[in-house]
């Protein structure tokens, strides 16, 4: 089956997961200091990625979380599913 | 408010069609342990939780399970998409086409509706973050038993991500219980209410 996922598709999910994993770590451990560096350094590093995403593909987010060329960019395939 | 971020949670490959594995996965998509349930059971219980941090918690494991849901329907979508009318027919997703064609309607495997008696919510932290913990537990069991009658790569390791974060919330949800019960009982007073209810209980249940 062909997929459409590439590296830099990848990479921000990959970003994010991390920074799922951490949050969820922090939730329960708000006092290690080792876990809050990471997540603050991953932070940065998702930022990056974000910003580079949204530049080339519009939102990835909705409802005010990135700005669209015109036309409308967010309606743009592919869905999550169909990737 | 909820966002949403126009990527899942994990990349979903599906390397085959194969309807009657999708009725089966469709087990985690409206199953008594499934994502719907999961997710609903944390958003409901996060009101009364004494501590912050569990408030926190319930909404982010509440939110991910979101997350796995769309995740469990994309791979219920992927191995019927482009299924023939033939291999629909001689396969148990015939019975789930009949009603809702190729949407990944949230069932269980033996076709039973979603209903949310599948979890409960009680207004008691310990009671419900008990509930969570074997939820997690349950749903690792699924996740395993899915894993053995699978043989799609792809599938498989979309299935193996989803079992790990049953593991984590089970453990982060393991943490939670003890915060919380450390806070309840070095703050017995603040619980007065409660204690109140299972008075009048028991009064009630000697009259």
């Amino acid at each position: 089956m062909t997929t459409r996922y590439n590296e830099e598709f990848e990479k921000l999910m990959a970003l994010q997961f991390a920074i799922v994993e951490l949050n969820l770590f922090l939730d329960t451990h708000p006092e290690s200091e080792q876990a809050l560096q990471d997540y603050n350094r991953l932070i940065e590093q998702f930022e990056v990625a974000k910003k580079m995403y949204i530049e080339k593909h519009g939102p990835l987010v909705n409802f005010g979380y990135g700005k669209s060329r015109f036309p409308w960019q967010w309606v743009n395939e592919p869905w999550p599913w169909d990737m | 408010m909820f966002l949403y971020q126009k990527t899942l949670q994990f990349p979903v490959r599906v390397d085959s069609t194969n309807p009657a594995l999708a009725e089966l996965i469709l087990e985690q998509l409206g199953g008594a342990d499934g994502e719907a349930a999961a997710g609903l059971r944390y958003l409901t219980q996060r009101y009364y939780m004494p501590l912050p941090e569990a408030r926190a918690l319930l909404t982010d494991i509440g939110t991910e399970e979101l997350s796995h849901w769309e995740m469990i329907a994309t791979i219920v979508w992927k191995l019927v998409e482009h299924a023939s009318d033939e291999q629909i027919k001689n396969s148990p997703y015939a019975a789930h086409f009949a009603n809702h064609g190729r949407n990944p309607f949230p069932h269980n495997a033996a076709g039973v509706p979603f209903t949310a008696s599948y979890f409960n919510a009680k207004t008691d932290p310990i009671a419900d973050l008990h509930e969570d913990m074997a939820a997690e537990q349950k749903a690792r069991a699924t996740y395993e038993h899915l894993i053995r009658m699978s043989n799609d790569h792809g599938v498989n390791q979309a299935l193996s991500f989803l079992r790990e974060r049953e593991v984590v919330h089970f453990q982060r949800f393991g943490e939670m219980l003890n915060k919380v019960q450390d806070y309840m009982f070095s703050n017995k007073h603040k619980y007065d209410n409660m204690k109140m209810d299972n008075m009048v209980m028991e009064n009630n249940v000697m009259r």
